[in-house]
């Protein structure tokens, strides 16, 4: 099953190392902040993928099911408009 | 140059809920009371008693998961900004409600320029609650939470009273909470959050509210206006809700029109109607409108020529990239600058970020950084690109969507005022040049 990386961005304090790891599939911001690329993480960074969920200080990097994604977590598939749509509780 | 925020905010209007409230006399166009109807505004919260005189008690057939059908027929969508199907969610939840649910009616009204919500509170608190009493009963929630925003004085005092006036009569029990100011407050993981450990910050927890919500059981956050409409379509049904409704999108919905009207304020129209309509309902603009901010601080810039015939209908927006949002129609006066008007917005979501995510903290920092040296035509060489690239990298990256509301409405200013910032990055702004004279 193909799983995808998820960043908890209240944990998450830009150590970076996730990114030094992983480069093909995390980027950092100006400010040190990773960027996960979206969808299903292929097969052949699936070793590596783990070994930075393993160094991150702060366990803020997660490998999950795709399904378990929650918008507003590194959901940057998201269409503009989608994304704009859950303040306030409907 | 008085600023929009300024001119715009209730808060400097009269700010009794009643007078930001009151529908213009003249109009009869586009207005269609239906949560709105009944006594006069300036007569104050409808009582119990004269609820029940004009709308009768709830239909003991609405009062059981067998609403939940005509819900979804009715088209009813949620009216936080978020714009959800309204039936689906209740299914959703009443699912998973067999540990026993929680419905939390969403009062905390944290957008600036909108007053809505507050007013509906304060002036039809038991539309409200009989709403929340059939969410409840639909889901089979034995608790109903009402959550109130603390800056909005009137909307508490008359939702506790009315709480108070049919406590013996209601079998869920219904609790107040006053939820602290704050512009996230809202958000429906902060008050799952404020509710379980008076922490009212969004939460990056895996499971959603309605999964695992207050007290770790599932629950329903819904906008108090939702839950309104609701309480009619239990009386008069799903074919009468949608009945009104000028395109896509049927029935009635709560704006908040402010900017340079005669008189602004809350009203309640037909989906559908355009903003020359609103506007003429508004009793006219007292200034040329330039710009026109749609949905809220999580909506966006639209220019007034595109929008003007454009209908208010969640679809054409959506296809127009825009969002209904809050039902905000905030009107920017055409003399005012639309880059100080969006460095307004983006600073004040700066100021109001929960400071739990890095990408909003810095993000919006420094997107507000950017924008006030725009602003002030002193930018730094890169200001420009720079805000075009961090609004492209910021959405979805924090424990809630403030950031993406923040980044959407800098791209939609970006888009609508692209000469004005232009301008500014090159240190010719019309309006610095002319307020300096």
């Amino acid at each position: 099953m193909g799983l995808s990386l998820q960043v908890d961005p209240v944990r998450c304090e830009g150590f970076g190392m996730c990114a030094e790891l992983l480069p093909e599939a995390i980027e950092l911001d100006d400010w040190g902040y990773p960027i996960v690329r979206d969808g299903i993480l292929p097969e052949h960074l699936r070793e590596l993928a783990e070994r930075a969920v393993e160094v991150c200080p702060v366990l803020a990097l997660r490998l999950v099911s795709p399904e378990r994604v929650r918008s507003g977590l590194q959901s940057r598939a998201l269409a503009p408009h989608t994304a704009l749509r859950s303040h306030g509780g409907g | 140059m008085k600023a929009m925020l300024e001119t715009a905010a209730p808060a400097s209007r009269p700010t009794t809920a009643a007078a930001a409230f009151e529908p213009s006399r003249s109009a009869g166009t586009a207005l269609t009371p239906r949560l709105l109807a009944g006594p006069r505004f300036d007569a104050g919260p409808e009582s119990w008693a004269q609820h029940r005189a004009r709308l009768g008690d709830l239909p003991a057939a609405s009062l059981h998961s067998g609403i939940i059908p005509s819900i979804e027929r009715s088209g009813l969508i949620g009216r936080g900004g978020a714009g959800f199907p309204v039936g689906r969610k209740w299914r959703s939840v009443a699912e998973r409600s067999r540990r026993g649910a929680v419905v939390v009616a969403n009062g905390a009204e944290g957008e600036p320029h909108s007053a809505k919500d507050r007013a509906l509170m304060h002036l039809r608190p038991h539309l409200i609650i009989d709403g929340g009493v059939i969410a409840a009963r639909a889901i089979g929630a034995e608790e109903l939470v009402i959550y109130v925003g603390s800056e909005h004085g009137d909307a508490v005092r008359s939702m506790s009273r009315a709480i108070a006036e049919r406590a013996h009569r209601d079998p869920a029990a219904i609790r107040l909470v006053v939820a602290p100011p704050g512009y996230v407050s809202g958000e429906s993981t902060a008050v799952v959050h404020y509710l379980n450990a008076r922490d009212a910050r969004p939460t990056s927890v895996l499971e959603r509210p309605f999964e695992r919500g207050v007290g770790s059981r599932p629950t329903l956050v819904q906008n108090v206006e939702s839950l309104a409409h609701a309480a009619l379509i239990a009386r008069f049904g799903d074919a009468w809700y949608r009945e009104p409704g000028r395109g896509r999108t049927r029935g009635t919905a709560l704006v908040t029109v402010s900017g340079p009207v005669r008189a602004p304020g809350v009203r309640e129209v037909e989906y559908g109607v355009s903003l020359a309509q609103l506007v003429a309902t508004s009793e006219g603009a007292t200034a040329e409108i330039g710009a026109v901010l749609v949905g809220g601080y999580f909506g966006g810039w639209a220019s007034v020529r595109d929008l003007w015939e454009l209908p208010l209908d969640p679809v054409d927006l959506a296809e127009a990239g825009l969002g209904f949002g809050c039902g905000l129609i905030g009107l920017l006066d055409a003399g005012q600058c639309g880059v100080e008007a969006t460095e307004q917005i983006v600073r004040y979501m700066a100021a109001e970020s929960a400071r739990q995510c890095g990408p909003c903290i810095f993000g919006l920092g420094a997107m507000a950084a950017a924008l006030a040296r725009l602003a002030s035509c002193q930018p730094a060489r890169d200001d420009l690109e720079n805000l075009a690239r961090w609004s492209a990298q910021i959405a979805g990256r924090g424990a809630c969507h403030h950031p993406d509301g923040a980044a959407a409405l800098l791209t939609s200013g970006l888009r609508v005022f692209r000469e004005e910032f232009d301008r500014h990055q090159h240190r010719r702004c019309a309006h610095s040049a002319a307020r300096e004279r």
